[in-house]
C-alpha cells in the first residue's frame, strides 16, 4: 500500500504557501502582526487563537488552512486522521516567557494560560479541538527537519490500518524565527479515485525534503 | 459491542505470527525511593512513600509535598561510572547516564552496532539551565532537547541519531510504543527508552498556579483527593527483536500500543473519557485479546479531581472495570516524562514477580463506576499488563505487556 501527500503549506519568509503557490503575503515583517493578517486573510474565525501562543498560533493556521481546504475531516472519522508533528526548539520561546514571570519574588505572576504552553504538544491538541482529531499523535524533536523519520513512523502507521489520513511536518518557532511545513498524507487507492494523477505526489522522504524547502 | 470483535481471529494471529516480536529487557529507575529496582519495589511493596513535605525557597515559597532525589546522592552514582575528564554533565543527565549504563551493563548488547536507537522522553529536559539565579557554565543550547539526547547519545558512542519525544505526560508511554514499532519495522533491533523530568520552580509555579497541586502528598482514586504531587525521576527500559540478547529469565513482549487525542480541551481532562478509552480499545484490539484477559492496570492516576474520574470512565466503557488498578503517584508523585517509563518498569517487575501493589493514599472509593482499585499487596498472576497515560494536551496512550507463551 503506497501513500500520497495530497496537499501542503509552507510558512516561512513571511510568506504563505499552498501546494507550492504563493497564497498570501504581508508587509508585516513582526510575527504578532503577520499571524494576525494570515487569520484575516483565511477567515479562521476562532476565536481561541488570540489566546495561544506563537508556536500553536502558526501549526493551528498552518493546519486550519490544509484542514479546511482537504475536507479531511468530514472524509474521514476522528480516530482515523492522525497528527504526527515536529521541531527544535520545542517549546522554548514560551519557556523564556513563563521563567521570567518568576524570576522577581517581588514582581512574581505565573498564569496558568501561559504555563500550558511550555509544552510542545499543545499545538497538536490546538488542531485536534477544532477539527475533531482524536487519532495517533505525538511531537518529535530533531535538530533539523527530518523527512526519513516522518516518512517511515507516518508509513507505518497507515500501514497498520490505525489512520487512514495523516498531518504531519514540521512547526518551529522562538524569538521571532518561525518556519512552518505541514503536509497531509492519504493512502493513494483513496485519493486515485477523487483526484487525477498529477494532483498529488507520492510521499517519500526526497519529496518531503524538497516540499520543505519551498 | 466491540468486545466480541476483539477475539482472535485467524488474521490478527497471523498478522501476529509474521511480525517481530518486541521483547521488554531490563528496566532501571532513579526517584526518591532509590537508585535500584529493588529498592524502589521494596519500598512500594511495603507501602512507604517518597512523597515528603518539602521547605525549599527555591521551588515554592511555602511547603509542599514532593518526591525528590539528593543531588548529593546523583553526583555519587555518577562519579561510580564517569571519569572526570568526561562531561560535564546536567544533573538531568547524569541521572540519565547512570540510568542508562545500568540497563546496558544487565543486557547483552553494544550500543555502538548500529543497530540501537535510544529514545528520550521528557517534557522539560534541562529546564533547570533557563533558572538565571542557578549558577552553571552550560552553553544555551543545552536547553534544546535534541541537544540533551544528543548529549547522552555521544556517551554511549551510538552512531544512530536520538529520536525525543516530547508529548507532556504521555511521553514516556509514547517512547514505549514508537520503540516497540520501530523494532517491528525492521528499522531497529535494540531500543534504549530513558524518560526522565527534574522537579524545578518552572514546573512547581506552573502547576500551582494551576491549583492542581494537593497540599498533602497526593491520594489517587480517593474520595478526598484533591490534586496530584510532582516529582522527579528517570526510568530507563530496553526493548530488544532478540529475547537471548537481554538475558532476561521471562519472556514480555509488548503486544500493543495506542496513542489518542480528547479534542476537547488543551488543559482539562475530556469529562467522557473518550480519548482515553479510544487508546485502550485500540492498544488491547491490538494484542488481539479480549479486555477480560488483561491481569492489572497500572494507571494514571494523578489524583486530581478531573483526571482520576475521567480514568475510572474510560476504563469502565472499556470493559476493565473488574481488573484491580493502582496508582503509584502516591509513592514518587507524578514524575512527568518519565511517568510512563518509570511507572512500565514497577508493572514490568510486577510481572515478574507475580505481585500486585497497593494505591498509596487511596483509603475509599472516589470516582464513579466501580473499578478496582489494589489496596493491599496481594500475591497472584500477573501474566498481562495495561499501562495508560494521559496528559496536557488532551493526549492518552495506552500499552500491553504480555508473558509470552512457551513455544515449542
Amino acid at each position: 500500500m503506497t501513500n500520497a501527500i495530497t496537499t501542503y503549506c509552507n510558512i516561512k519568509d513571511w510568506l504563505i504557501k499552498i501546494d507550492g503557490q504563493t497564497d498570501f503575503s504581508s508587509d508585516e515583517k513582526e510575527f504578532r502582526k503577520f499571524i494576525r493578517a494570515a487569520y484575516r486573510n483565511y477567515k479562521t474565525g476562532y476565536p481561541k487563537f488570540f489566546k495561544m501562543d506563537n508556536l500553536s498560533k502558526l501549526g493551528f493556521l498552518t493546519a486550519d488552512i490544509l484542514i479546511k481546504r482537504s475536507g479531511i475531516a468530514d472524509t474521514y472519522a476522528g480516530e482515523e486522521i492522525g497528527i504526527i508533528l515536529s521541531n527544535s526548539s520545542s517549546s522554548l520561546d514560551t519557556d523564556e516567557k513563563h521563567q521570567e514571570t518568576i524570576n522577581d519574588k517581588d514582581n512574581y505572576f505565573p498564569s496558568p494560560s501561559m504555563f500550558v504552553y511550555t509544552l510542545p504538544n499543545i499545538m497538536a491538541g490546538e488542531i485536534s479541538i477544532r477539527h475533531k482529531i482524536k487519532g495517533e499523535n505525538a511531537v518529535f524533536i530533531f535538530e533539523r527537519f527530518n523527512p526519513e523519520f516522518l516518512y517511515s513512523y507516518i508509513t507505518e502507521l497507515m500501514a497498520g490500518n490505525k489512520l487512514k489520513c495523516c498531518l504531519g511536518g514540521w512547526v518551529d518557532y522562538y524569538q521571532d524565527h518561525y518556519e512552518s511545513f505541514l503536509f497531509l498524507v492519504e493512502q493513494t487507492e483513496t485519493v486515485k479515485r477523487g483526484k487525477k494523477a498529477g494532483e498529488y505526489i507520492i510521499f517519500a522522504p526526497k519529496n518531503l525534503e524538497k516540499l520543505f524547502k519551498g | 459491542m466491540w468486545i466480541k470483535q476483539w477475539k482472535r481471529s485467524n488474521f490478527v494471529s497471523h498478522f501476529t505470527e509474521v511480525m517481530r516480536k518486541v521483547y521488554a529487557g531490563a528496566g532501571s529507575m532513579i526517584t526518591s525511593l532509590g537508585f535500584t529496582i529493588d529498592e524502589n519495589i521494596e519500598h512500594i511493596k511495603t507501602g512507604q512513600t517518597g512523597l515528603k513535605i518539602t521547605d525549599d525557597p527555591s521551588l515554592w515559597n511555602k511547603p509542599f509535598p514532593a518526591s525528590l532525589i539528593d543531588s548529593g546522592k546523583i553526583k555519587e552514582a555518577f562519579s561510580h561510572i564517569s571519569g572526570a575528564s568526561e562531561g560535564p554533565f546536567t544533573r538531568l543527565e547524569q541521572m540519565h547516564l547512570v540510568s542508562i549504563q545500568e540497563v546496558l551493563e544487565k543486557s547483552n548488547i553494544d550500543p555502538r552496532d548500529g543497530k540501537t536507537l535510544l529514545i528520550l522522553s521528557t517534557t522539560k529536559g534541562n529546564i533547570d539551565l533557563l533558572d538565571p539565579s542557578y549558577p552553571n557554565d552550560f552553553a544555551k543550547d543545552r536547553l534544546y532537547l535534541w541537544k540533551e539526547a544528543a548529549i547522552i547519545n555521544d556517551y554511549f558512542h551510538i552512531p544512530n541519531r536520538p529520536l525525543v519525544i516530547s508529548n507532556a505526560c504521555i511521553s514516556g508511554v509514547v517512547g514505549i510504543i514508537v520503540g516497540a514499532r520501530l523494532i517491528r519495522s525492521g528499522r531497529y533491533d535494540h531500543i534504549i527508552i530513558s524518560g526522565g523530568d527534574i522537579l524545578t520552580e518552572f514546573v512547581v509555579s506552573g502547576f500551582m498556579s494551576f491549583q492542581s497541586l494537593s497540599s498533602q502528598p497526593c491520594k489517587p482514586f480517593d474520595a478526598d483527593r484533591d490534586g496530584l504531587s510532582l516529582g522527579e525521576g528517570v526510568g530507563t527500559l530496553i526493548l530488544s527483536a532478540f529475547h537471548d540478547r537481554l538475558e532476561m529469565e521471562d519472556k514480555i513482549v509488548i503486544t500493543g500500543g495506542s496513542s489518542s487525542n480528547d479534542a476537547n480541551h488543551i488543559s482539562g481532562p475530556s469529562r467522557t473519557g473518550e480519548g482515553l478509552y479510544i487508546a485502550i480499545k485500540n492498544a488491547i484490539q491490538e494484542t488481539g485479546l479480549s479486555p477480560q484477559d488483561i491481569d492489572y492496570i497500572s494507571a494514571h492516576g494523578t489524583a486530581t479531581d478531573y483526571n482520576d474520574e475521567m480514568e475510572a470512565k474510560a476504563i469502565v466503557r472499556a470493559g476493565l472495570q473488574e481488573i484491580p488498578l493502582n496508582s503509584l503517584k502516591g509513592y514518587i508523585g507524578h514524575t512527568l516524562g518519565a511517568a510512563g517509563t518509570i511507572e512500565s518498569i514497577v508493572a514490568l517487575e510486577s510481572m515478574r514477580r507475580n505481585e500486585l501493589y497497593k494505591t498509596a493514599g487511596f483509603r475509599e472509593h472516589g470516582v464513579s463506576g466501580d473499578i478496582k482499585v489494589i489496596n493491599k499487596f496481594e500475591k497472584r498472576n500477573v501474566n498481562r499488563c495495561l499501562k495508560a497515560a494521559s496528559g496536557f494536551g488532551g493526549c492518552n496512550a495506552a500499552v500491553v505487556f504480555e508473558k509470552a507463551k512457551v513455544e515449542s
